[in-house]
């Protein structure tokens, strides 16, 4: 079964294209807006709520949701399953896209940009801070997938004739980028290792403030858990959607063995969270049953329900009960972010946050961005396996690794 | 072949080793307790001294160049902030319960080690000179973890400007630079607040319990808490300090924990780097073996 990736080709201006051209327009507006008149009144957020939905969703949620290159990376290259080749590359575009707007938004959040160049500087360096090493990791790790996906840009301008001197230059770099391609991988899967735990690491130290329910010193082992399924979750989401929007090949089967790798995460983790729960003696909290109570078996329901329905084996292989499972994990991963960042954040009386209309804007706008450059790279670049065809000369695989017998 | 259950296991008990092996680092690098500074300066609050005119408050703003507050009263005829905000770094409030009252001031606790300083990416909260926490906006990228961070919700944000600062007391160390003392404590008619050495402070505070029992709840708010804070309370008979809204916070300081965490994890960049090298190990290996065409183009 080999599929090579090939550009899906057809015009770019297409109507669905186009609306969301406006919503990006619309948050491009609202982000001028933003700075020019500070975040007090384009945002909900306040001193006691002091990260909104940019943080929560844009950088915490948005950035397990582009995990899809680091659980495939994981899965393809360390546990040595080849044949997950095919969705790698889809995989790693979205990450990177996912990465480089988190990035995004963390400029149009933070209040004094203009110092933001001050970060990478070693001898600023607080290494007491475990926002430094989000910071740090996140920046390094966008740099990283744009170089995991290098090879499917390159390879592009290669089989492109319009452009002699890029095909050139494209085909000076690519072996160089191959060899250095194994070293990019292993990054590319340190990185989101530091910083997930570390983004759960990041509200450890809001002890008064997050509900006993959801603060534990696991915080970093969840966060990093959590990322994982919602990386396969995204992964299983995009292939499904992608043989339909774009008529592609179904990848079922590989979907299949993905499925029950995700099963075992998601026990996993239901288990270090109640485990947890339980040996600290908090389990107790969920007899209020108040609204963390409706929260958490929310949670659990949304965590449980996926990984029981994948269980049987052949409800496996149907596509309908994969990508209904995938859409519920992504929201089980979701809404965790969420409540810890947010929903069950609690700074004390009086304060409360619900995000304004041009803030969720902004972050609509930003993900219309996403959706477009995806749209436009798929269909200019060899991204998404294409029909396959002869087996043919060895080559190389989709993210550049040489594949087959060297 | 597809991921098999074991090889799955196999990389699960490699990860729960290396796990096992991290955990004892974790606690030898427990970090040390920090103490105040020898020189460390303070201030200390007596409630039963205040009879809430709000000098300080006025003292204050007058002192730091902050712009009025109406607080909740429309049209803005007054300064009267309910609250700490971006334009007011000490505030008085009113504790009420039957017909008993007491005031409370409320300002940055300068931390013997402080939340904000600790999870600050370049210390643009920092200790300065004699334990103050200081702030210096050069350094600060404005991402507010000071304020998700800090367990008083003490630093405020200027929310309405388009290029804000982080506004919170430093113990007017502009005044002290000229040899003065805080405004607020220069002004106090009733010597409810004074600035002084912290340890000068600690003793006059035990020297007051010790004095009149009767007439104190029987404990300084920031002897212990959090591992000290250098603005040190005294609360009236029973008036525990929680209903002043200082919270129960336990002795541990607050970046205890997490520093401890970072530091085990991070210690010489020893952990990342073996990673680093053991995954790429892992995955020169994986290539070498993957037999020729299993997954062909992939």
């Amino acid at each position: 079964m080999s599929h090579r990736a090939e550009p899906v080709g057809g015009p770019i201006l297409t109507r669905p294209f186009k609306v969301l051209f406006a919503v990006l327009a619309t948050g491009l507006l609202l982000t001028a807006w933003r700075f020019v008149s500070g975040l007090g009144p384009t945002t909900g957020m306040n001193d006691g709520y002091a990260w909104g939905i940019w943080i929560a969703y844009d950088v915490v949620t948005g950035t397990a949701l582009a995990c899809g290159g680091y659980a495939v990376a994981l899965l393809c290259y360390v546990l040595n399953q080849g044949k997950y080749h095919p969705m790698v590359r889809p995989a790693v575009l979205t990450s990177a896209l996912g990465y480089t707007l988190a990035g995004v938004s963390i400029v149009i959040d933070v209040g004094r940009y203009w110092n933001l160049w001050k970060v990478p500087l070693l001898w600023n360096w607080n290494r007491n801070s475990i926002l430094l090493e989000v910071a740090i990791c996140v920046m390094s790790y966008i740099f990283v997938l744009w170089l995991e996906l290098s090879p499917a840009i390159l390879e592009g301008f290669e089989r492109d004739n319009r452009y002699p001197l890029l095909r050139k230059v494209s085909m000076k770099i690519h072996p160089w980028v191959n060899r250095a391609m194994l070293w990019i991988l292993a990054l590319g899967i340190l990185l989101p290792t530091m910083h997930h735990s570390s983004l759960g690491a990041l509200m450890l130290i809001t002890a008064g403030k997050l509900h006993p329910l959801w603060h534990t010193p696991l915080l970093p082992l969840l966060f990093l858990g959590s990322c994982l399924f919602m990386g396969y979750a995204v992964v299983v989401f995009e292939g499904e959607l992608s043989s339909e929007v774009f008529r592609r090949p179904r990848e079922t089967r590989m979907l299949v063995s993905l499925s029950w790798v995700m099963v075992d995460v998601l026990f996993a983790f239901l288990a270090l969270r109640l485990g947890d729960l339980a040996l600290r003696g908090r389990l107790g909290l969920l007899l209020n049953f108040d609204f963390h109570t409706f929260f958490f078996l929310l949670e659990m329901a949304l965590f449980l329900t996926p990984a029981l329905l994948m269980m049987k084996r052949e409800r496996r292989y149907d596509p309908g009960i994969q990508f209904v499972c995938a859409i519920m994990m992504i929201c089980a991963g979701m809404l965790y972010r969420f409540d810890v960042y947010l929903i069950q954040f609690d700074p004390g009386p009086g304060w409360s946050y619900f995000p304004s209309i041009p803030e969720m804007f902004i972050t609509f706008g930003l993900v219309a961005l996403e959706i477009m450059v995806y749209i436009f790279i798929v269909k200019r670049f060899p991204i998404l396996a294409g029909i396959a065809p002869a087996p043919s000369e060895p080559s190389l695989g989709p993210a550049g690794v040489p594949a087959a017998g060297r | 072949m597809s991921v098999t259950r074991r090889s799955l296991l196999k990389g699960l008990v490699a990860a729960g080793a290396a796990a096992t092996v991290g955990t004892p680092v974790a606690f030898a690098a427990t970090r040390e307790r920090k103490k105040a500074p020898p020189d460390a300066v303070g201030m200390l609050y007596d409630a039963t001294r205040c009879i809430g005119c709000k000098a300080c408050v006025v003292a204050c703003k007058e002192a730091n160049g902050l712009s009025p507050d109406p607080g909740p009263y429309p049209g803005g005829l007054y300064d009267a902030p309910i609250d700490l905000s971006a334009n007011t770094k000490n505030v008085i409030k009113l504790y009420r319960e039957g017909d008993r009252i007491s005031y409370m001031k409320a300002q940055c606790m300068h931390c013997v080690d402080p939340a904000c300083a600790s999870v600050c990416m370049i210390s643009a909260l920092h200790k300065g000179e004699r334990g103050i926490v200081e702030y210096d906006p050069d350094k600060c990228v404005g991402c507010r973890y000071c304020q998700v961070a800090c367990p008083f919700n003490i630093p405020k944000y200027q929310w309405n400007a388009a290029f804000p600062k982080i506004v919170k007391c430093e113990l007017c160390r502009h005044l002290q630079a000229q040899g003065k003392t805080p405004a607020c404590c220069e002004v106090c008619p009733r010597q409810a607040v004074v600035f002084g050495k912290y340890d000068a402070l600690l003793s006059d505070a035990r020297g007051r319990l010790a004095r009149e029992p009767g007439r104190y709840y029987p404990e300084i708010y920031g002897e212990k808490e959090i591992g000290g804070t250098q603005v040190l309370y005294l609360s009236a008979a029973g008036i525990p300090f929680g209903k002043l809204g200082l919270p129960a916070l336990g002795d541990k300081p607050v970046p205890e924990f997490t520093e401890s965490l970072q530091h085990a994890i991070y210690q010489g960049f020893v952990a990342p780097v073996v990673l680093y090298s053991a995954l790429g190990l892992v995955m020169y290996r994986n290539r070498r073996k993957r037999p020729a065409g299993e997954e062909g183009e992939g």
